[in-house]
């Protein structure tokens, strides 16, 4: 008891025994492996990242990470907090490039173009690389509004009619239509949580991005609302290629094809889905997926 | 009863009490806030409405041309430069035929305004069949009469009307000849030597262009400047120099502003003194820091989620600023806007050194003639000897917070107009 509670002080006061303390429980016990297990590349992708390395500073968060995201598919990213999977999202369609201190390097191809090429335009990218945030931020405008703002950025609809198409079809594809048709000139913010980020979701497809990517959208919200969100990438995967962070291991299971256990800036296993959580090949993995540490 | 409830309920007490305190201290300092607004409202009014109407003098005027020295009716600069004093003298002592030599005769013809001559000019030039006839007229009375009519009876031994005045001033009002009337002058003239001429709209109009001028400069450069150093600006050491300079600025002192548009915009620049124009650009580099410092804080307090939805719309920055985070931070920068104008408004010091002290008595057109300004009339008034000058000073006081009132109100519709409910 005595000992224990020493022990415990000195943790707390001394930085460096703290430090000792935690790749003992954690991290050092069982090595990384030498390259990604499992299946990290896919035939025919639609994304491919190749020896990405992140650093925020001086710190690194992504050590060489190599991943493919195949064409309409939809791969979870997973693991541990603070293991670098929204770091290694907001790669992909460059949103990091607003943190003044945020390096990237690697290679990363949306299809055949380079997406960090000097010579490609960010609002092109966006364009294509939807993305989604944990937490629902529509903007504080109307319901239309919030839907139209894209396809108005990127002057996909020229005529009131057109821009009111797509604003139904992506409201519809968000399965949120039949419950605000009646009020779409009202604040996007004045909905429900789920409803909201059902808005951002359909906001984000009304400029018919390949891509959506989706940090952690389930969250902040309520169990029904997430099985509604769920559901909804159930019904948008097969038009879209859908990459999710997720820190539900049910969530990942029900509606991803393959899933990426990412650890401290590490990739360490992708395989298919199944396999990740009733065969993980890895060590961490297992531990992840048993729930020592989460 | 747990040791630790115990501990909670002694801790509390002592928590309870001085919450009390606290709101005691609380209580007492906004009472005494409103007390202070109470007192200084109170004198101001109480001093300045006797200013917002004036004392006229009923006179028979006979319109002599000979006495005018007019010998043909069709020239307009004979109607101009005639004798209309020599009317109101003729009036004056017909009304009091006992006055006799020339001390008393002079104090008889002081009762009535140095300026009335110009109202009678008005009235001949717009109607020359007036000529050779005899009329009624009110005419505006001097202001030493004026104090005294509206004085009390007992108060009126302190007033400085001259003692042979007295009677005469005593039997006008016996009889009907006098009268109280609402000051439009006031609210149309510009300053004067003669307290009963005197206006305050010069000083009006000249503020007007001046705010006018303010805004226009203060709130777009602010704007502007606190757009870039929040969401473009790189985050160095030179950004961190600007930061703590704009701090430091919002802090000189503001006669420091005026000696600094003396140097560079009328020595330097060559722009003429004591006009609107210069005066805005001396106000505006006061504001700025506080138009800045405001802006930049409600900039900030757009939640950073909004620029990330724009962001990854594929907004550009201009674009997110422009669709989301300005729409969002209106309201606070006008707040802020609203306090630098305020201030502005009330601004003395920096305008004197700049030559808006000047006695300005044409209404000026626009922000290129000399004018001056409302603090500053009233700091002319305050400082003049005569008395009737004090009902002015509380009356110029009482349009300055009039035109504050109405600015802020302005600007607290508009913001609400553009406050989003959601
Ligand atoms: N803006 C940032 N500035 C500095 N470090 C950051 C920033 N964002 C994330 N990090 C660091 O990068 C690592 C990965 O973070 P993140 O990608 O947010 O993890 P996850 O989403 O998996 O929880 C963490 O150690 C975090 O502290
Ligand atoms: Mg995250």
């Amino acid at each position: 008891m005595e000992t224990a509670q020493k022990l415990n002080d000195t943790a707390q006061t001394n930085p460096a025994a703290r430090m000792a303390q935690e790749p003992e429980t954690m991290n050092q016990r069982i090595p990384y492996p030498e390259r990604t297990i499992g299946k990290p590349l896919c035939d025919d992708p639609k994304m491919s990242m190749r020896n990405v390395d992140v650093f925020y500073g001086d710190s690194q968060a992504i050590y060489g990470v190599d991943l493919d995201i195949g064409k309409n598919e939809v791969i979870a990213l997973i693991g541990p907090s603070g293991c670098g999977k929204s770091t290694f999202l907001r790669c992909l369609n460059r949103m990091n490039d607003t943190i003044d201190i945020c390096k990237v390097k690697g290679s990363f191809m949306l299809e055949q173009d380079n997406i960090y090429d000097p010579k490609l335009d960010v609002v092109e990218l966006r364009a294509r690389v939807g993305m989604v945030f944990q937490k629902p931020n529509p903007f504080p405008k109307s319901i239309y509004e919030n839907v139209a703002y894209g396809p108005r950025l990127h002057g996909l609809a020229n005529k009131k009619f057109e821009l009111d198409e797509i604003v139904e079809s992506s409201l519809r594809k968000a399965g949120l239509w039949d419950e605000v048709k009646d009020r779409l000139d009202q604040p996007g913010t004045g909905l429900s949580g789920g409803q909201q980020q059902r808005l951002c979701i359909a906001r984000s497809i009304a400029v018919s991005p390949e891509v959506v990517l989706m940090d952690e959208p389930c969250s902040a919200l309520d169990p029904i609302a997430t099985a509604k969100i769920e559901e909804l990438i159930d019904e948008l995967s097969g038009q879209y290629t859908i990459a999710i962070v997720t820190h539900s291991m049910q969530q990942a299971a029900r509606v991803s094809q393959r899933t990426a256990y990412f650890h401290l800036g590490r990739l360490i296993e992708v395989n298919d889905t199944n396999t990740v959580f009733t065969a993980p090949e890895h060590a961490l993995t297992e531990a992840y997926i048993t729930g020592r540490f989460g | 009863m747990s040791k630790t409830t115990e501990q909670v309920r002694k801790s509390l007490k002592a928590r309870y009490s001085s919450e009390k305190r606290f709101r005691a201290f609380g209580i007492t300092a906004v009472a005494f806030g409103l007390l202070a607004v109470v007192v200084l409202f109170t004198d101001i009014i109480s001093k300045g409405t006797s200013a917002f109407v004036e004392t006229y003098i009923q006179l028979e005027i006979h319109w002599d041309p000979e006495e005018l020295g007019i010998d043909d009716p069709t020239d307009p600069d004979q109607i101009n430069v005639a004798d209309y004093d020599a009317l109101i003298k003729a009036a004056l002592r017909e009304r009091f035929p006992e006055v006799e030599g020339r001390l008393d005769r002079r104090a008889l013809y002081q009762l009535v305004s140095s300026g009335a001559g110009f109202k009678l000019r008005d009235q001949l030039a717009a109607n020359l069949d007036l000529l050779g006839t005899t009329q009624t007229q009110w005419l505006l009375a001097d202001d030493d009469v004026d104090i005294f009519i509206k004085a009390d009876v007992e108060d009126r031994q302190s007033k400085r009307l001259p003692e042979v005045a007295r009677p005469w001033v005593e039997a006008l009002e016996r009889d009907g000849q006098t009268d109280i009337q609402w000051n439009a002058s006031f609210f149309s003239h510009g300053d004067s030597r003669e307290p009963e001429q005197a206006g305050v709209w010069a000083a009006v109009t000249g503020s007007f262009f001046t705010m006018l001028v303010t805004l226009a400069l203060a709130f777009p450069i602010g704007v502007a400047a606190a757009v870039y150093l929040e969401e473009f600006a790189p985050k160095n050491r030179f950004t961190d120099f600007i930061e703590v300079n704009i701090n430091n600025l919002a802090a000189v002192p503001s006669i420091i502003f005026g000696l600094l548009g003396l140097a560079i915009f009328i020595n330097l620049f060559g722009l003429p003194r004591s006009v609107p124009l210069v005066g805005g650009l001396v106000l505006t580099l006061m504001t700025l820091p506080t138009i800045i410092i405001s802006a930049r804080a409600s900039i900030k307090s757009v939640p950073p989620s909004i620029r990330e939805a724009a962001l990854g719309m594929g907004a550009s920055r201009m674009q997110m600023v422009m669709h989301h985070v300005l729409p969002l931070a209106m309201p606070g920068m006008l707040t802020g806007a609203i306090i630098g104008m305020a201030q502005a408004l009330g601004e003395t010091a920096p305008l004197l050194m700049i030559g808006m002290v000047a006695f300005i008595v044409d209404i000026p057109g626009g922000p290129l003639d000399a004018s001056t300004v409302l603090p500053v009339q009233i700091y002319l008034w305050a400082d003049s000897p005569e008395a009737s000058f004090v009902a002015l000073t509380s009356a110029a006081i009482m349009v300055l917070l009039a035109f504050l009132i109405t600015m802020n109100t302005l600007a607290v519709l508009l913001r609400k107009r553009l406050e989003r409910r959601w």
